[in-house]
């Protein structure tokens, strides 16, 4: 089978087999990447993950980009990012065009209205998760303090506090008491 | 022309969303103030699917705003979005692997982000909580609360931090348990 083609295919493969994404992902693309087809070591994918955790963008696409760039350059790494994102594509338009057309029932409204409440708690629960890792000294709670603040008062953008927090990070860690 | 500027809004939350699943939510959430392309309400309809259908939540939360914007092109055009701006970073670390773990302005950047990451979770989830606890059209505060929904609140908080035998289960379940529930009772 063509390299390519192969690519494309293993990561659509991870694609619908991950649910939620992020770490969900880990142990799939251990199995098909470095079990079945050999394209990565252990050690190297939980370095993509570390990178791809803390670099721009989601995940499970960052992750993909690195593998396949490591086996068949970058056109390995575009391949392979749109594999993992093929089967979302197609399941989610089939899925939003059904939820459009019976949006007006009832049922749907109140089914949705519920679920809406479990969002809100599996919203929580990962805000708890990912604060333990990130939340990790004083400074940190006051940046994630201030940004919540910020955030849900003002209609400030997104992208104006993540590049303030960078700064901060940088500033706090390389001024004043260099260690 | 919305096509376009579909793909943009979504480079810019490839480009500035930083960790896992939820991290593109707070920008779906400006992009609907901005644009009305869609409503908070549909939003977190579009999370509860995008939690209970295969595929990275990032990619479907972006493949459901870009269908429900502009149809099958906007899909394609917010995934792709989404994605450039992930594919031009990694490639240019991947030139420089070393160098970039062992950056320690990189290092400290990130110190800073992934807090303010959370804050951003945190806010946007705050909203939905409100949306979906509190009705908006009513006059005094302690009216507008929606005690149905303040209790399945506090079960499912239960369900999925402390009871041992749920705690595990993969959120899809409590999706599809709610749907149910709010059906039944009415909601």
């Amino acid at each position: 089978m063509n390299l390519y083609l192969e690519l494309f295919l293993t990561f659509a493969k991870v694609g619908v087999m991950t649910f939620g994404g992020g770490y969900a992902m880990l142990p799939i693309l251990q199995r098909e990447v470095v079990e079945n087809k050999h394209w990565a070591t252990d050690e190297e994918l939980t370095d993509y993950f570390a990178i791809g955790q803390c670099t721009p963008g989601i995940i499970a696409v960052n992750t993909a980009t690195f593998i396949g760039q490591k086996y068949k350059g970058i056109l390995g790494g575009i391949l392979a990012t749109l594999g993992v994102v093929f089967p979302s594509l197609i399941i989610i338009t089939v899925l939003a065009g059904l939820i459009t057309s019976f949006s007006h029932l009832l049922v749907v409204q109140q089914a949705m209205a519920a679920v809406r409440v479990c969002v809100c708690v599996l919203i929580f629960n990962s805000v708890l998760k990912i604060g333990k890792t990130s939340l990790v000294d004083a400074v940190s709670v006051v940046i994630f303090l201030a940004v919540l603040l910020v955030s849900y008062f003002t209609s400030l953008s997104p992208v104006v506090c993540v590049i303030a927090a960078a700064a901060v990070g940088i500033l706090t860690k390389n001024l004043g008491g260099a260690r | 022309m919305t096509l376009l500027q579909l793909y943009f809004e979504f480079f810019k939350t490839g480009l500035f969303a930083v960790g896992g699943g939820l991290a593109t939510l707070p920008f779906l959430q400006d992009i609907s103030v901005r644009t009305g392309w869609f409503t908070q309400a549909q939003l977190s309809d579009m999370i509860a699917v995008s939690e209970s259908t295969p595929g990275p939540m990032g990619v479907n939360m972006a493949t459901y705003v870009g269908f429900t914007t502009a149809g099958l092109p906007g899909s394609i055009c917010a995934t792709l979005g989404l994605i450039t701006p992930s594919i031009i970073i990694i490639l240019l670390i991947a030139l420089s692997l070393k160098a970039f773990r062992d950056n320690k302005y990189v290092d400290s950047a990130f110190y800073g982000l992934r807090p303010a990451s959370t804050g951003l979770i945190a806010a946007s989830g705050l909203s939905v909580l409100l949306m979906a606890l509190w009705n908006s059209e009513s006059t005094t505060l302690l009216d507008g609360i929606q005690w149905k929904g303040v209790i399945l609140f506090a079960v499912l908080l239960v369900l999925t931090r402390w009871c041992k035998p749920t705690k595990k289960l993969h959120p899809i379940f409590f999706i599809l348990g709610s749907a149910v529930i709010g059906i039944v009772f009415g909601f």
